[in-house]
């Protein structure tokens, strides 16, 4: 417990300081979320509606955009040769480092969502159902991504291919996640959907940790 | 304990880089890997450290502790030094030492204690709170070494460990593999110049 503790703590230090890129994701979200009534036009009924969808892609866009660190540091300077050799299963450390990473890029967007949520003309309450989507379903995200990023390092590609491997695996999250929203918003059924979200993510954190650290395995080199 | 190899072969992006290595080391011994740059001297210290498949042959240990794999037993110090910029030198030592579980600090000793005489012993006591940004490359190369002696490992897999030490540093590294050989542990080094330590010599490739 020891190892792991340390991994996320390390993790979240780096990500936090200078140069970490903890709050790149933020700005990004910050950015999507502002230019977007610029580009719709002033018409706040129209806002209100494509609101929760706005949230979701651009939480999704931001989330992606910093995955592509999870594995690359790591692999760069060496530690990752380390980490596979220690005694920590690798799948943990993969899991601790996903989470580490959650905590330091994607936990802030689901704080940032109430603030970018008056910007879209939304209501307190699809405000926080939006926000209580995100919060069930960016580890989703992370987990599933984290999957793509460990393939991006094996196979020396990074960035472009990072996106075409997550994206695909991410659709589902996005599709109930919305429709969660959407749903709570509506007054329609919001347990269903919901229900599929939060097992997307407990699917993810199973399947995520141990295809990150076989592909990691697998390519060594 | 017995590090031993049985006709290991490498091949890499389809080039066979060499084949048929027979060699084997015991505790208290130093086994200096020799050869040309290309020859697959690194290559070798990976298979052993379980970072690159053994394709041909195997590698094995016998006598060391029976659950844990020849890789938990090991230390690798490579050409990457595994040090992240962001973070002080004790930071990044105390990482290591909690990662890779070092020793149960003896009763009465501060945790801090033990790394600051591990950074002591490498002649980086003085840097301890400095961000690993602005180390020289010789002094990256003393912290990596200070995590040999932060947490105690049998097996020291080493790559080209004396690039960028000065002549003091190489010396006082001397020092502390000679220091490990007589606790009982194992040395491979792959290396150029001469490791000034006892080593018998293990060589890679066609003799120029």
């Amino acid at each position: 417990m020891t190892a792991l503790a340390a991994l996320i703590r390390r993790d979240i230090a780096i990500a936090l300081r200078v140069g970490g890129g903890a709050l790149i994701g933020v700005l990004f979200f910050l950015t999507v979320v502002v230019l977007m009534p610029f580009a719709v036009g002033p018409d706040l009924a129209l806002l209100t509606r494509l609101g929760p969808a706005i949230l979701w892609l651009g939480a999704l866009l931001a989330s992606l955009l910093t995955l592509d660190r999870l594995f690359t540091a790591d692999h760069d300077d060496g530690s990752l040769d380390l980490i596979v050799m220690g005694r920590t299963p690798l799948e943990l450390a993969c899991a601790a480092k996903a989470l580490a990473h959650w905590l330091a890029a994607g936990l802030p967007l689901v704080i940032a969502t109430p603030v970018l949520g008056l910007l879209l003309n939304l209501d307190a309450l699809s405000t926080s159902a939006v926000a209580l989507t995100l919060l069930a379903g960016t580890p989703a995200l992370t987990f599933t991504g984290m999957i793509g990023a460990a393939l991006a390092v094996t196979l020396h590609r990074g960035g472009l291919l990072l996106a075409v491997l997550v994206l695909p695996l991410s659709i589902p999250v996005l599709i109930f996640g919305v429709a969660a929203s959407q749903a709570a918003i509506s007054g329609l059924s919001f347990g269903a959907p919901f229900s599929i979200l939060c097992a997307l993510s407990l699917i993810s954190f199973v399947i995520g940790p141990f295809a990150a650290a076989a592909s990691l395995r697998q390519g060594l080199d | 304990m017995r590090l031993s190899g049985r006709g290991v072969g490498c091949v890499r992006g389809g080039r066979d880089v060499f084949s048929g290595l027979d060699f084997e080391a015991s505790s208290s011994e130093a086994l200096a890997i020799v050869g040309a740059n290309g020859s697959g001297k690194t290559s070798l210290l990976r298979m052993i450290a379980g970072l690159l498949a053994i394709t041909e042959g195997s590698i094995g240990l016998d006598g060391g502790e029976a659950e844990l794999t020849l890789p938990e037993q090991a230390h690798y110090l490579g050409h990457r030094d595994a040090l992240k910029p962001a973070l002080s030198v004790l930071e990044n030592l105390a990482f290591w030492r909690d990662f890779l579980g070092g020793e149960r600090s003896e009763p009465g000793k501060d945790l801090r204690e033990g790394l600051e005489a591990s950074l002591a012993a490498v002649g980086l006591d003085h840097a301890v709170s400095l961000p690993a940004a602005y180390l020289s490359a010789g002094q990256r190369r003393r912290l990596s070494i200070a995590r040999l002696l932060t947490v105690r490992r049998p097996i020291w897999l080493l790559d080209e460990p004396t690039n960028a030490l000065d002549v003091a540093g190489q010396s006082l590294f001397a020092r502390l593999m000679g220091d490990h050989l007589q606790r009982g542990g194992l040395i491979v080094a792959a290396t150029h110049a001469p490791l000034g330590i006892a080593a018998r010599e293990l060589q890679i490739g066609s003799v120029s």
